[in-house]
C-alpha cells in the first residue's frame, strides 16, 4: 500500500455523486496536485482526507493506517486553508503555536521551535505581528507555518494561491515548490489552475465531474493526454477528426481527411485504439510549423486570420479550407500571403473520440 | 436658506429628543422641593439622601440581582442558538427565529399578565425568579439579534483550522469561537442587563413583595416631597445605562473584520 492510497471513493451530498469511485495513489515525499475546474470535485476529496467530510464508500488510508474512523483532529495530515483562516484574536505566533499545545514544549524549545519556523517561510521577526496587519503574502506563510510546525505526515493546500495577485502567486509557487523540497513533507494541492499545476507538481490527477480522468507528471499529461478532455483543459490544442486505416508494431497509417494520409509512430496513439477507429488527432500551436517556401513534403495550405504579438513568439489563428475552427499556430515570421501548415507526423497523437467529444 | 432650514428641523429634533431627559440631571440638583423654573440654588442634598435610603438600596440590589442573572441567562441562550442558526441547515430555522423574536412585539403589558395568570395556574409563588423568567423572554431576542449579526462574519474555516491543528469540538470553542465572539458576547451581555434593569411592567406584575428599582421608583411617586430624589437617582440610572449602552456599542464594533491589506 502506498503512503497515501484512495480506494474507491465516492461522496455525494444528496445529489449526483461529487466523487465517483476515485481511486489514487500517492508515494511518500511526493508533490501531487488534483487539477480540475470548479466544481469537479477536488476540494471534496481534499477534504475527505483531511476528514472534514466522510466518504459514502471507499477507504482512505495514510502510511498503513485506514482513516475514515479517525476525526480529523486525530489526523496526520494539516491543511492550508484557502481563506487561510488565521486566527484573528492572535498575534503571528500564537497562530503558528496554536497545534503544538498538546506537545506541552517548554518555553524555550516552544519559541525556538517557532523562531526556526518563521525564518522557514522567511517571517522572521514578525511574530507578534496582529492576524489583522498581515498582507495577502505573509497571511499565506503563516498559515503554511502553522500547519507545518506540526509536522504532518501529509500537508493539504486548498487553493493556496488563489488569493494572491498574480506577481506574488508567480513568487509562491517558486518558494512552495523549495519548501516542499526542503521539508520532504508530501503536498496534496488542489488547484483549478493548471499553469500552477503543471509548475508545482512531481504528478497531477485531472478531475472532472467526480471522477480522475488521468494521473500522470506534468510532461506526460501535456505530451501524452489521454483524453480530448484532459488535452483540452492542459494547455491550447488543435484536434482534427481522423480515422485509423492500418496499425503494426511500430507505426499507425491515419486517414487524417484535410490532413491527408499520414504515419505515426504507434505509441502517439491512446491505448486501445484499434484499426478502422474513429479518433481525434490532436497537435500542439508550438508543434504546427510554416513551411519554407522550398517545402517538398506534405502541407495545408490557410489564411492567417488573426495573429497576436507575444515577444519571443507569436501566435496565430490560420483559417484552411473545409474546417470551420482555425488552426491555433505557434510561430515565428509568418510569410506574407498564403501560408502553408505542416504537421509532423511524431507531434500528433491520437485520441479516442469521447463519449462528450 | 435651504441649510438653514434644515439646521432648524435638525435643532427642534434634537432638542425634543433629548431635553426632556435632561429635566431630570437639572432638576436633581435644584435647591427646592418644588420641581418648577426659575430654578433656587444648587445643591447635592438630593444624592446624599440617596446614601441614607435603605429601601432604596435593597430596590437597587435586587434589580442587580435580577439583571445580571436575566443577563446571563439570555446571553447563553442567545449564544447557542445563534450558533445553530448560523452555523448548521436547520429545518424551520427561519420559523424558530420567528418564535423567539415575538415577544418583542407582544406588548409587556400583556406579556405581564398573561405570565401573572400562567404562575397562578402552575401554583408557582411570585417571586424574583419569576421577573428573571419574565425578562428573559424579552432579553433573548436581543440576545440573538447582536448574536447572529456576529456569528454571520464567522469564518467558520477557523473551527475546522483549528480541528485541523488538533484541537477536538469543545477546546476548539475555548481557543478559538468564544474568544472570537467575544466582543458579541460582551455586548449583548450588556444589552440584556440594560434592558432588564429598566424593565417595568413585566416586573410589576411578577416581583410580588420584593421591588426592583423601577418599582420603587413607582412606589416613591406618591410622596411629592421625596421627587427630588427620585430625580436624582433617575439622573444617576441614565448617566449608567447611556455609559452601558455606548460601551456595548464600542465592545459590539471591536475585532470587526478589516478589509484585507492588499498584497
Amino acid at each position: 500500500m502506498s503512503f497515501l492510497s484512495i480506494s474507491q471513493v465516492s461522496k455525494s451530498f444528496g445529489g449526483p455523486p461529487v466523487v465517483d469511485r476515485v481511486s489514487l495513489d500517492v508515494p511518500r515525499g511526493e508533490f501531487f496536485s488534483l487539477l480540475g475546474p470548479s466544481g469537479c470535485g477536488k476540494t471534496t476529496l481534499l477534504r475527505m482526507i483531511a476528514g472534514f467530510e466522510a466518504p459514502d464508500s471507499g477507504t482512505i488510508a495514510i502510511d498503513g493506517e485506514v482513516m475514515n474512523a479517525v476525526a480529523p483532529h486525530q489526523r496526520p495530515t494539516n491543511m492550508v486553508f484557502q481563506s487561510y483562516a488565521i486566527f484573528p484574536h492572535l498575534n503571528v505566533f500564537d497562530n503558528i503555536a496554536y497545534g503544538l499545545r498538546k506537545l506541552k514544549l517548554p518555553k524555550d524549545a516552544l519559541r525556538a521551535r517557532i523562531e526556526a519556523m518563521l525564518s522557514t517561510v522567511r517571517l522572521e521577526g514578525l511574530g507578534n505581528r496582529a492576524a489583522d496587519q498581515l498582507s495577502g503574502g505573509q497571511r499565506q506563510r503563516v498559515a503554511l507555518a502553522r500547519a507545518l510546525v506540526r509536522e504532518p505526515k501529509i500537508l493539504l493546500l486548498d487553493e493556496p494561491l488563489g488569493a494572491l495577485d498574480k506577481r506574488l502567486r508567480e513568487a509562491m509557487q517558486l518558494e512552495l515548490r523549495a519548501l516542499q523540497r526542503k521539508v520532504g513533507i508530501t503536498f496534496v494541492l488542489v488547484t483549478h489552475d493548471q499553469e500552477e499545476a503543471l509548475s508545482l507538481s512531481d504528478r497531477v490527477a485531472v478531475m472532472e465531474k467526480g471522477v480522475i480522468l488521468q494521473v500522470a507528471s506534468p510532461r506526460d499529461l501535456y505530451d501524452r493526454p489521454s483524453s480530448r478532455a484532459v488535452a483540452d483543459f492542459i494547455g491550447e490544442i488543435n484536434f482534427f477528426h481522423a480515422t485509423v486505416r492500418e496499425l503494426s508494431d511500430e507505426t499507425a497509417t491515419i486517414n487524417a481527411g484535410l490532413l491527408g494520409v499520414l504515419t505515426l509512430p504507434r505509441a502517439n496513439l491512446a491505448p486501445g485504439i484499434k484499426s478502422d477507429d474513429h479518433i481525434l488527432l490532436a497537435i500542439r500551436p508550438e508543434h504546427v510549423g510554416f513551411a519554407a517556401p522550398n517545402f517538398a513534403g506534405q502541407s495545408v495550405t490557410g489564411e492567417i486570420a488573426a495573429a497576436t504579438f507575444l515577444g519571443e513568439r507569436s501566435h496565430f489563428h490560420v483559417r484552411i479550407n473545409g474546417r470551420s475552427d482555425p488552426v491555433a499556430v505557434s510561430g515565428n515570421a509568418p510569410p506574407v500571403g498564403p501560408v502553408h501548415l505542416v504537421f509532423p507526423p511524431e507531434k500528433l497523437m491520437g485520441l479516442p473520440v469521447s463519449r462528450d467529444a | 436658506m435651504k441649510n438653514r432650514a434644515l439646521f432648524l428641523y435638525a435643532f427642534t429634533y434634537l432638542a425634543f429628543l433629548y431635553v426632556p431627559v435632561l429635566v431630570l440631571p437639572v432638576f436633581s440638583f435644584n435647591n427646592s422641593e418644588f420641581i418648577a423654573f426659575p430654578l433656587s440654588g444648587f445643591t447635592t442634598r438630593w444624592y446624599a439622601s440617596l446614601a441614607a435610603d435603605t429601601a432604596m438600596q435593597h430596590a437597587l440590589g435586587n434589580s442587580l440581582k435580577v439583571g445580571l442573572v436575566t443577563a446571563l441567562l439570555s446571553t447563553l441562550l442567545g449564544l447557542t442558538a445563534a450558533k445553530a442558526v448560523t452555523h448548521y441547515r436547520l429545518k424551520g430555522a427561519g420559523a424558530a427565529l420567528g418564535f423567539i423574536s415575538l415577544p418583542l412585539f407582544i406588548p409587556d403589558i400583556v406579556l405581564g399578565i398573561s405570565l401573572l395568570l400562567l404562575l397562578g395556574a402552575l401554583g408557582l409563588p411570585l417571586s424574583l425568579a419569576a421577573v428573571v423568567l419574565g425578562h428573559m423572554l424579552v432579553c433573548v431576542p436581543f440576545s440573538l439579534t447582536v448574536l447572529i449579526a456576529r456569528f454571520e462574519g464567522f469564518d467558520r474555516n477557523l473551527e475546522e483550522a483549528s480541528a485541523d491543528l488538533g484541537e477536538n469540538g469543545w477546546m476548539t470553542f475555548w481557543r478559538v469561537t468564544f474568544p472570537v465572539m467575544l466582543p458579541g458576547i460582551i455586548a449583548s451581555l450588556l444589552l440584556t442587563f440594560i434592558t432588564s434593569f429598566d424593565e417595568f411592567l413585566v416586573a410589576y406584575f411578577l416581583s410580588g413583595t420584593e421591588a426592583t428599582l423601577p418599582i420603587y421608583i413607582w412606589g416613591q411617586l406618591r410622596f411629592p416631597e421625596r421627587l427630588p430624589t427620585v430625580l436624582a437617582l433617575g439622573a444617576i440610572i441614565l448617566t449608567v445605562s447611556v455609559g452601558l449602552v455606548i460601551l456595548a456599542e464600542y465592545v459590539r464594533n471591536l475585532g470587526v473584520k478589516k478589509p484585507m491589506v492588499g498584497a
